[in-house]
């Protein structure tokens, strides 16, 4: 069982071991340059069925698409940009190790939220010296995620409930246990008004700036957490028992890789990861965990731009750069009568234009790779 | 025969639900338990999960999972505000369903035509039914009077209600006739009271969106259960192979399916904008499309399981609105119910059966005496929780569809 690395697209069991070796999708330049073009031309198909919706109800296309370049050249959109990006990155990671080995997490919305109010209220009670108490917030949510992820983890290993179904419950029910929560036991009564929160974090505990008031270091560990990703999943033995255990349960059981464990592992990561959503905001703005405050929807989000990046760290920090940028022009768009809305609804159609487009390629390799061995066979036959 | 051996069960239960109740309200004074309010509010919330349940399964029933049923409602709630806002409430509830139906069209096209994976169609929809209606608010709502990006402007008309006559005092032509439902109701016997209270919440002040509702139930199992073009769809969610080695032809049923899936979810939407209320609301769902998904798992697939499981839902959301406090008095009857099926459980020498219901009334009873209110903030997550519970308890007795969420290529039968 040898990897060996051929000039043709490897099939069968060596193409399977040198598709999880090479450490993506693509298992040779050909293969992923066709993913990036196919990507670009997903992402144009999109644009183009944006700009017949815009002028179907009225709005002219030039414009948007206009404004929403002028934007690039702003440099404080730009930190915008990097701003918005950083709790995509983090979501969409924690979908992406899930998927990895074909588990659908949907329930990073929940995980996220009930470890920004876990984390909020820890990192409030303790008083630690400057770094160790930023890391110790930083470990309570990632803990408290994994916790709530591994609900999820443990229904489908021992009570046989799928995932998905699991993780929209857990959902809810994170909503409904964070809002008591928070009433009962951790809302701060000093503060009046509408904007309730958890106890404002001590100094020590606040995640410092590398533009005031525009970007805090947690985008720094949202690139190094993408690194980390790469890491763990491609260059790691836990990584290739997840990535075998994806690709083929039933093989990867049989060469002695347990179902039950990696599937809790990967739910134990993958809420680890999403755990740290909402720091950026916890101990990196608001300095506290708010109903009102504290971001929502960035779950649902974290899944599409995995989508996008193709579950590959580098895919997914570009994909969430787009769709941070897309966010953030939002503003502009408004000012030049187009409404804002249609930047969210132009990510979801990228979306399904990069789904469908990216099905239809592997189709045709697929395709290509069944005639090709028919081509080999035939000759082999012939001789 | 199907029908004759079910029937019993049915029976049964009501029977149980109905003198358990009695006692609980005799017991614990909370008349509103079995009050007409409290059912007529229980048939209103209801109604739209139980629409969201069928949805899912008429698309889990031809092979298809449904995630985008929320965003197929989302759909529903807006094309329908918009529709009896301009012409009437009636038109509104058919431009639910068309609104519902592109929704299912966008799901079916992506994962039969395209054939990508069915939960990411699924939750693509939904963001894209979410962000749409607000660039759709935005364009047709924004500047009216009341209207706004999150919220429509009020419809001036609504759908009628009706009273049956003689049992909830109905009018027949100019005169009255007596409500004799609401009379028994008030003198609040044990048992007679109850069932008065009850029949008088589904007879009385009923909307006629409600009925066409209902009538959906036997006529979803009649079609699926009854007919070739049933057999045919749930031949597909079945075995598609042999299906289409037959003669069907499986990705016509598949887009049937799931069409009929999305307008059953715009209708649940469209009940939410034009009859729960008069106006189109961002949120207005409310995760009911993902309850809905909920009531078909521990419906076991079947039409009425799904009204079963949505009447549990109804109810606990009608109660908590109409008398919140007498959520405790659910306790005792959890407790009570379990009590009984620890008898059954020594009678039929089920040591495991009995010990477990024991231990349910231990909890419940414990619950009863000591809980005096139920924080709002968790009952709400009851329905997910109840979820749970069903599958990690009861899934060796579920039966989904053999192929719900496998793709199928056609002439993949050789």
């Amino acid at each position: 069982m040898t990897d060996t690395a051929t000039t043709e697209r490897p099939t069968g069991l060596s193409g399977l071991l040198s598709r999880i070796t090479t450490g993506s999708n693509a298992g040779s330049l050909r293969t992923s340059l066709t993913t990036v073009a196919s990507s670009l031309a997903a992402v144009a198909i999109a644009l183009s069925i944006c700009a017949v919706l815009l002028l179907v109800t009225g709005k002219s296309p030039v414009d948007a698409y206009s404004t929403i370049l002028e934007t690039a050249g702003d440099s404080n959109k730009l930190l915008e940009m990097l701003r918005r990006s950083t709790p995509l990155i983090f979501s969409a990671t924690a979908v992406a190790v899930g998927f990895k080995m074909n588990l659908f997490n949907i329930g990073v919305e929940g995980q996220y939220l009930f470890a920004a109010l876990i984390a909020a209220e820890a990192g409030s009670r303790v008083s630690l010296p400057a770094v160790a108490h930023i890391v110790f917030i930083l470990l309570v949510a990632m803990a408290a995620g994994a916790l709530w992820a591994s609900i999820s983890g443990i229904l489908k290993v021992y009570r046989n409930i799928h995932e998905v179904i699991s993780t929209i419950m857990l959902n809810y029910i994170a909503l409904s246990v964070i809002q008591w929560l928070f009433e009962n036991f951790f809302r701060d009564d000093t503060v009046e008004g509408l904007n309730v929160k958890t106890t404002i974090i001590a100094e020590s505990g606040q995640m410092p700036d590398l533009v005031d008031g525009r970007l805090n270091a947690m985008f720094l560990v949202a690139l190094a957490t993408a690194g980390a990703f790469w890491v763990l999943v491609y260059r790691s033995r836990f990584g290739f028992r997840l990535r075998a255990s994806g690709y083929n349960p039933n093989a990867a059981e049989v060469a002695g890789i347990g179902a039950r464990r990696m599937v809790i592992a990967a739910m134990l990561i993958s809420g680890a990861i999403a755990g740290l959503v909402a720091m950026y905001s916890v101990i990196g703005e608001t300095y506290a965990y708010g109903p009102s405050a504290t971001p929502t929807q960035f779950g649902f989000a974290g899944i599409t731009v995995a989508l996008l990046g193709r579950n590959h760290p580098i895919g997914i920090v570009i994909a969430a750069l787009l769709f941070g940028f897309l966010d953030s022009t939002s503003a502009v768009l408004q000012l030049a009568d187009v409404p804002n809305s249609i930047v969210k609804v132009m990510q979801s159609i990228i979306v399904l234009a990069v789904v469908v487009v990216n099905e239809a390629t592997i189709r045709r390799l697929n395709a290509r790779t069944a005639e090709q061995m028919r081509a080999q066979t035939d000759s082999g036959e012939a001789s | 025969m199907n029908l004759l051996q079910r029937m019993p069960r049915i029976v049964t239960i009501m029977v149980v639900f109905v003198v358990t109740m009695s006692v609980v309200r005799t017991w614990t004074g909370f008349d509103d338990l079995t009050s007409s309010g409290t059912i007529g509010a229980t048939l209103r919330l209801t109604v739209p999960i139980l629409l969201a349940g069928l949805a899912g399964l008429w698309a889990e029933r031809v092979g298809i999972l449904n995630i985008g049923i929320e965003g197929m409602m989302i759909l529903g709630t807006w094309f329908g505000a918009f529709g009896a806002w301009k012409f009437g409430p009636w038109v509104g509830l058919l431009f639910a369903i068309g609104g519902g139906m592109i929704g299912g069209g966008i799901h079916a096209i992506s994962t039969i035509r395209f054939g990508i994976d069915q939960v990411i169609s699924g939750v693509v929809i939904n963001l894209l039914a979410f962000f749409g209606v607000r660039y759709l608010s935005e364009l047709a709502f924004v500047g009216q009077p009341q209207g706004g990006i999150s919220q429509s402007p009020p419809q001036t008309s609504a759908i009628g209600r009706f009273d049956v006559p003689f049992l909830s005092g109905g009018r027949i032509g100019g005169w009255t006739s007596p409500d004799i439902l609401g009379n028994l109701e008030e003198r609040g016997w044990f048992i007679i009271g109850d069932v008065a209270g009850i029949a008088r919440g589904l007879t009385n002040g009923v909307s006629w969106a409600s009925l066409i509702a209902i009538v959906l139930v036997p006529l979803s199992a009649w079609i699926l259960w009854r007919t070739t073009f049933g057999l045919r769809l749930r031949s597909s969610g079945e075995s598609p192979e042999s299906a289409e080695s037959l003669g069907v032809n499986v990705i016509r049923v598949r887009y049937q399916g799931l069409l009929i899936s999305g307008a059953f979810a715009g209708l649940g939407g469209g009940f939410l904008a034009i009859v729960s209320s008069s106006y189109y609301r961002q949120g207005q769902t409310a995760g009911r499309g993902f309850i809905g998904l909920a009531t078909m798992i521990f419906g076991n697939w079947r039409p009425t399981g799904v009204l079963g499981g949505a009447a549990v839902f109804g109810y606990s959301e009608g109660l908590k609105l109409v008398a919140g406090n007498s959520i405790t008095g659910l306790f005792l009857f959890i407790a009570i119910v379990a009590a009984l099926a620890a008898v059954t459980g020594l009678v039929r020498a089920s040591m495991r059966r009995t010990l477990a219901a024991a231990a349910v009334v231990a909890v419940a009873m414990l619950a009863y005496l000591t809980v005096d209110e139920v924080p709002e903030s968790l009952t709400q997550s009851l329905p997910y929780v109840i979820t749970l519970v069903v599958l990690g308890t009861a899934s060796q007795r579920l039966r989904p569809p053999a192929r719900a969420g496998v793709p199928y290529r056609p002439g993949s039968a050789h």
